[in-house]
């Protein structure tokens, strides 16, 4: 077995943010994004690094850009980046900054960081994908996952494409929103009650819960937007 | 110009699958039909134009090749940041194409202005920025333009000259100047037809061009070391000076003098009335031109 084999499982997911942040196990693991992009990438998303270039991939979009380290963690889990490339991430030269590059890191499908751009880059993949009739090879449309935190929910730009987005009926993208209360202002009626009010489909989920979070991933949703609230504890 | 990339855009359509336009609302009409034949590939967010900015992007990571369309403050102003992120750090590219460029928009005011367009796509890397002077160029400037992955800048005009030019990318001269010359004119789009008649009486080389970025560096250098004298005036219909550090660049291994004509960076025309009242205002109508080239040029 090759050495990059190892390295692979969840539970060795702290050792790899170690190797980008120290040794601090306990503050790895909570990262506010780490499950969620687990779930993502271990059990929903169709692609692979094999795959990081094909049309009919399934994307993941991480709009939240900044603390990406669970992110870079995951994609070294799972093959899309060398384990050593965590090793002096945000040095010059590295290919890994404190919000990722697409350009720059394999298998990152945007480059992110600043608030509020994600979700309108993701309708416009979703809605590309559609266009162009792009199909996974059993007839079904290519998910577009688009991950944002609570308080970037703030940014106008999001509700320009949530508003789109259930009107125009795009039912191949998904929202998840990590919400660790981290909104000023806060949602009346919640979150969910916000997309739900647009059109979207939506599940309320424990964010660290991996079934859970599977479930609220796979279970049909039939054919608008789904919005995934993945609730965990608020950072201090 | 309007028209005439409606339609160009609607006959491109039905041959390139790749091309989808976005807009929000404005000139929505003018898509109908091509939204009938190309479903999916005319997309109407509403008045959202970040997300309009946004979307796009998103289109060209899967390969199509975006046409974003609306007024030059809604389309380059609101959204200037979804057009650095969305589209330039993406690595993705888009055909945006504008109406209303600078005081087209004289009646409707400030909020509908946008002299600055050019001069905010500048600073971001990576544009093609075209002016073009004529419908007919407009369509010229399409045809390079569409098939391409690259971003580009398309600023149409309500004011137009009265012929097309043939499009090199580049400085064209309209009218040479003689070896001992007062120097170079540079007229930018719609400006050349009143920049001819305002130094009609000068001995100055008159060049064009409807592309501006990247500029005809190599060309300017060469119609300079051809004139009588490293003097050079630019004549622009958006902000004062837009090109100048381009002119600078150009020039750089010479003694050299220049001078910007345009929207003045200093002060807001609070008027209304018509482009030409706003030319007039601005120094940018014949009688102003013709002024300023003959303080500059020492006539």
């Amino acid at each position: 077995m090759p050495t990059t084999a190892a390295l692979t499982r969840y539970a060795d997911l702290p050792a790899l943010i170690g190797l980008m942040e120290g040794d601090e196990k306990h503050s790895a693991a909570a990262h506010s994004t780490l499950d969620v992009v687990w779930v993502l990438y271990d059990r929903v998303l169709a692609v692979t690094p094999e795959t990081a270039d094909d049309p009919a991939r399934d994307r993941f979009l991480l709009s939240k850009g900044h603390g990406p380290a669970a992110f870079y963690a995951v994609l070294a889990a799972k093959g899309f980046l060398d384990v050593s490339a965590l090793r002096g991430w945000t040095a010059f030269g590295s290919a890994l900054g404190h919000h990722p590059d697409r350009v720059l890191v394999p298998g990152a499908e945007i480059g992110s960081g600043s608030l509020g751009h994600g979700l309108p880059i993701a309708l416009g993949t979703a809605l590309g994908l559609r266009a162009r009739n792009v199909r996974r090879p059993d007839g079904s449309e290519p998910r577009t996952v688009v991950l944002v935190g609570d308080g970037e929910l703030d940014e106008g730009s999001n509700h320009e494409a949530i508003a789109a987005a259930g009107r125009l009926g795009v039912g191949s993208l998904t929202t998840v929103v990590v919400d660790n209360g981290s909104a000023l202002h806060g949602w009346p009626g919640g979150i969910a009650r916000r997309f739900e009010l647009e059109g979207w489909a939506t599940r309320e989920v424990q964010g660290r819960d991996h079934d859970a979070l599977h479930a609220a991933f796979t279970r049909p949703w039939g054919d608008r937007p789904l919005a995934v609230v993945a609730r965990v504890r608020p950072t201090s | 110009m309007r028209e005439v990339f409606g339609a160009a855009v609607s006959e491109a359509m039905d041959d390139d699958p790749r091309l989808a336009v976005v807009l929000a609302v404005i000139s929505a009409g003018m898509f109908r039909r091509a939204a009938a034949r190309h479903p999916g590939r005319v997309i109407d967010l509403g008045i959202r134009e970040q997300a309009m900015i946004g979307t796009a992007g998103g289109l060209a990571l899967t390969g199509m090749r975006p046409v974003v369309h609306s007024y030059a403050p809604f389309l380059v102003e609101r959204p200037f940041e979804q057009i650095k992120l969305d589209l330039g750090h993406q690595d993705a590219g888009a055909v945006l194409v504008s109406i209303g460029g600078s005081y087209d928009a004289a009646a409707e005011g400030r909020t509908h202005q946008a002299p600055g367009d050019v001069a905010l796509i500048d600073t971001l890397p990576g544009w093609t920025v075209h002016v073009p002077g004529h419908a007919d160029e407009v369509r010229a400037v399409l045809r390079d333009a569409l098939p391409g992955d690259d971003r580009v800048y398309i600023r149409l005009s309500g004011t137009a000259n009265r012929a097309p030019l043939p499009l090199s990318g580049g400085l064209a001269v309209v009218r040479p100047g003689s070896a001992r010359s007062a120097g170079v004119v540079v007229a930018v789009g719609p400006m050349l037809d009143r920049t001819l008649e305002a130094t009609a009486d000068l001995d100055v080389t008159v060049a064009y061009t409807a592309t501006v970025r990247p500029f005809d560096r190599a060309g300017l250098s060469a119609l300079v070391a051809a004139s009588g004298n490293a003097d050079v005036m630019l004549v622009e219909p958006y902000l004062r000076g837009t090109s100048a550090h381009e002119v600078s660049e150009a020039l750089a291994d010479r003694r050299h003098r220049q001078l910007s004509l345009g929207v003045p960076r200093d002060t807001e025309l609070r008027a209304y009335g018509t482009p030409a009242d706003h030319a007039r205002a601005h120094g940018l109508d014949v009688r102003g031109i013709a002024r300023a080239a003959r303080d500059f040029f020492l006539v």
